[in-house]
């Protein structure tokens, strides 16, 4: 397939593999941002291709898997109630909450519905006005500005039926997180490429000044990671700390401007929690004053759900890279994708999905 | 590719007066006989005059039968290269072409939402016949209810099949040795695109076609040519990943598969990565995987690729030792992962 194959290739895979050898003088951890590098790296086996000095931690840029409990509840709790039509992205449906997930809601009658952009929940609103449309607004700043377009038009066209329940998160204070914590093992950073062609990397600047750390902005396609680990490892055994872009052919410096002034014009920053890390401040975006009708929590008056992690899920040490999944004891045997005790298990970007569904078969990582 | 099977005047004349199907339609009177008559045995023959009766009596040679059910629920009941007819047809005859037999007579029954569209009817039936005639099947028995509108989704079919075993084969997973090659008829993840295309409205450039198709004379060209075939399985829901494993897990044996062989026609590969689906895992309708000796590894695919249902075949992979069961994906960059069956359904993911 035409721009994809050319960054499958297996020869400049080898190439590219062979030079990170060479260069590599030293141990060095590497935390690859976001879910779709995590799974391409374990779907194609990448880190099979990297000399063992080299670490890659699975950082925390899975959406469903970082969507805290207490959104998840209130996300069931609106979804069954009659005269409400729920529109999610497809792999929210069977993030498990306390009791049940989407997909049993739906079962047992509530109407749930898959949708592929938030324009579409916006038609939903037109097509049946008789009914309280909500959106379940997940993501990072890759899915936040179709949001903000879905807020845009819906106050536009003066519809009272629509509404959001946000839960978008933002990158950069989250890797600001990971580096203050005094656990923190990663050296470099390969930063989220499709967040990046909307952000632009800009705000990486200070971040890597900061805290001394290399970032390489970084694409999803097995030579497009490959080439970034080799550029952050050529910056680490050089002593630099720099932010460069890998993904080039896709992210300007400058990021989509229009898409940050609508992001702006209809959310603001605010402090959100990230399941299984805990609040990060100013790491999420809410809706606007002036948007506040379209809050579903606020219209719904939905309840402020305190609910307790499963005391066995691992995933916020997988999140924060501080266990592999399989090191978890309850990995691939009381929690697998079909009976999942957390949200890493659950999508397919999480990493201990990614870890199931790819890699029983090593002996390192198979289970009893 | 199948004939176009349009509604045309060849096609029985779908109750004028009545353009919509009525809770009367399946009440056992008069509109029920009129249905009967005029749409199902229009279509799908009569039985000798006075013989119509509760059950059909079939002529069978003493050999063994293969006997299989199906139910379909296709969602829409149109779509690009197929539609809920025909589907119904070959699906049944290709359930029964994996154990090798030559399919022969078929049952159907209908589950109609009042409302539904008489012409939509007729189209169904018209395909249904089409597709019977093209798989050399009758329909020789068949069952009608009508629902009330809003308790079914248009049109529910079911149809059951038996056929005839003419082989000395045991094509099972059983069967399955250590050793054997495995290969597909061909390129693979049309039918469950197109359909995800069609009902979820998405616009690719391309129109992909369902993959839709008998095989049965594909399956008995193999045996006629002494092929000793171990295990035929067609991919249905599931695809090839799900099929693999069934049979990795039934035989107990290792499956080897390698990325680069698997034939995934580009407009497929393309729609599954922008949806975030796993080609392996999408459904086809005209697809099987074969097991069969390594050393007619070749032969097998000399005479698939002779057959227009097969002029995609594939070499994927080979069956390993005993044990544990299990599938694995050789990826063209050289590193191996599991090939593991979907978890519930595909759902399409954020970004």
């Amino acid at each position: 397939m035409k721009f994809l194959d050319e960054y499958r290739d297996a020869a400049a895979a080898q190439k590219l593999a062979q030079e990170i050898h060479r260069v590599t003088t030293r141990p060095w951890s590497l935390m690859e941002v976001c879910g779709g590098q995590t799974h391409a790296i374990v779907k194609f086996g990448l880190d099979q291709l990297l000399p063992p000095r080299i670490t890659l931690i699975h950082g925390p840029g899975c959406p469903v898997c970082v969507t805290p409990l207490e959104l998840i509840e209130q996300a069931l709790d609106l979804a069954a109630r009659p005269g409400v039509l729920f529109c999610s992205f497809g792999d929210m449906l069977r993030v498990p909450g306390r009791a049940t997930d989407l997909l049993a809601v739906k079962a047992a009658g509530g109407d749930v519905r898959i949708v592929y952009s938030p324009l579409d929940a916006v038609k939903l609103a037109e097509q049946f006005p008789a009914r309280e449309v909500v959106f379940f607004a997940v993501g990072f700043e890759t899915t936040a500005p179709t949001t903000a377009m879905a807020v845009f038009q819906a106050a536009r066209k003066g519809l009272k039926n629509f509404s959001l329940l946000v839960s978008h998160v933002l990158v950069p204070p989250a890797m600001e997180a990971i580096l203050s914590s005094p656990n923190c093992r990663v050296r470099g950073f390969l930063a989220a490429g499709h967040v990046c062609t909307v952000m632009g990397y800009w705000e990486y600047f200070p971040i890597a000044a900061k805290y001394r750390v290399p970032i390489v902005v970084t694409g999803f396609e097995p030579l497009d990671i490959l080439q970034g680990v080799l550029m952050c490892v050529r910056q680490l055994e050089s002593g630099r700390a720099e932010v460069e872009n890998q993904y080039a052919r896709s992210v300007r410096e400058a990021g989509n401007r229009p898409a940050q002034q609508l992001l702006q014009q209809i959310f603001g920053v605010v402090p959100r929690q990230w399941r299984g890390v805990g609040e990060i401040p100013q790491s999420g975006l809410g809706l606007r004053p002036e948007y506040a009708a379209f809050d579903a929590a606020k219209k719904f008056g939905l309840a402020d759900h305190h609910v307790a992690e499963p005391a066995e899920c691992r995933s916020g040490l997988v999140l924060q890279g501080q266990i592999k999944p399989h090191e978890c004891p309850a990995f691939g045997t009381r929690c697998t994708p079909e009976h999942p005790l957390g949200a890493t298990m659950v999508s397919s970007e999480g990493a201990c999905a990614a870890y199931y569904r790819y890699r029983r078969h090593q002996p390192a990582v198979a289970t009893a | 590719m199948p004939p176009p099977t349009d509604f045309t005047s060849a096609c029985p004349l779908p109750l004028a007066q009545y353009p919509h199907v009525l809770l009367a339609h399946g009440g056992g009177g008069t509109l029920m006989h009129q249905l009967l008559e005029q749409v199902f045995l229009a279509a799908f023959g009569r039985p000798a005059p006075g013989a119509q009766h509760d059950s059909a009596v079939l002529d069978c040679p003493a050999q063994r039968l293969a006997f299989t059910t199906d139910s379909y629920v296709v969602r829409p009941m149109f779509f690009p290269g197929g539609d809920i007819g025909s589907m119904a047809v070959y699906g049944t005859v290709n359930d029964l072409a994996m154990s090798g037999a030559r399919p022969r007579w078929l049952s159907a029954g209908f589950i109609l939402e009042e409302g539904l569209p008489m012409e939509s009817l007729g189209r169904v039936v018209c395909s249904m016949r089409d597709a019977a005639r093209r798989c050399g099947v009758r329909i020789v028995t068949g069952d009608t209810k009508v629902v009330d509108k809003g308790k079914g989704d248009g049109l529910f079919l079911n149809t059951a099949g038996i056929g005839v075993v003419e082989h000395a084969l045991t094509i099972v997973p059983r069967s399955v040795q250590p050793g054997d090659a495995i290969l597909v008829n061909g390129d693979l993840g049309r039918h469950g695109m197109a359909i995800m295309a069609v009902r979820e409205g998405l616009d690719f450039q391309s129109v992909i076609e369902s993959d839709s198709a008998p095989v049965a004379d594909l399956v008995l060209e193999l045996l006629r040519a002494g092929l000793p075939v171990h295990c035929l399985r067609d991919l249905t829901r599931g695809g090839l990943a799900s099929a693999l494993n069934e049979i990795a897990a039934a035989a107990g044996v290792h499956l080897t598969v390698d990325e680069t062989r698997i034939p995934v026609r580009e407009d497929v590969h393309a729609a599954c990565e922008l949806l975030g689906l796993d080609p392996l895992h999408v459904a086809c309708e005209g697809r099987f995987v074969a097991f069969v000796p390594a050393g007619e590894a070749e032969r097998t695919l000399a005479v698939l690729r002779a057959h227009p249902s097969g002029s995609g075949a594939a070499l994927i992979g080979q069956v390993g030792a005993d044990a544990p069961p299990l599938v694995v994906l050789k990826s063209a960059l050289g590193a191996s992962r599991i090939l593991d069956m979907p978890s519930g359904e595909q759902l399409p993911r954020i970004c």
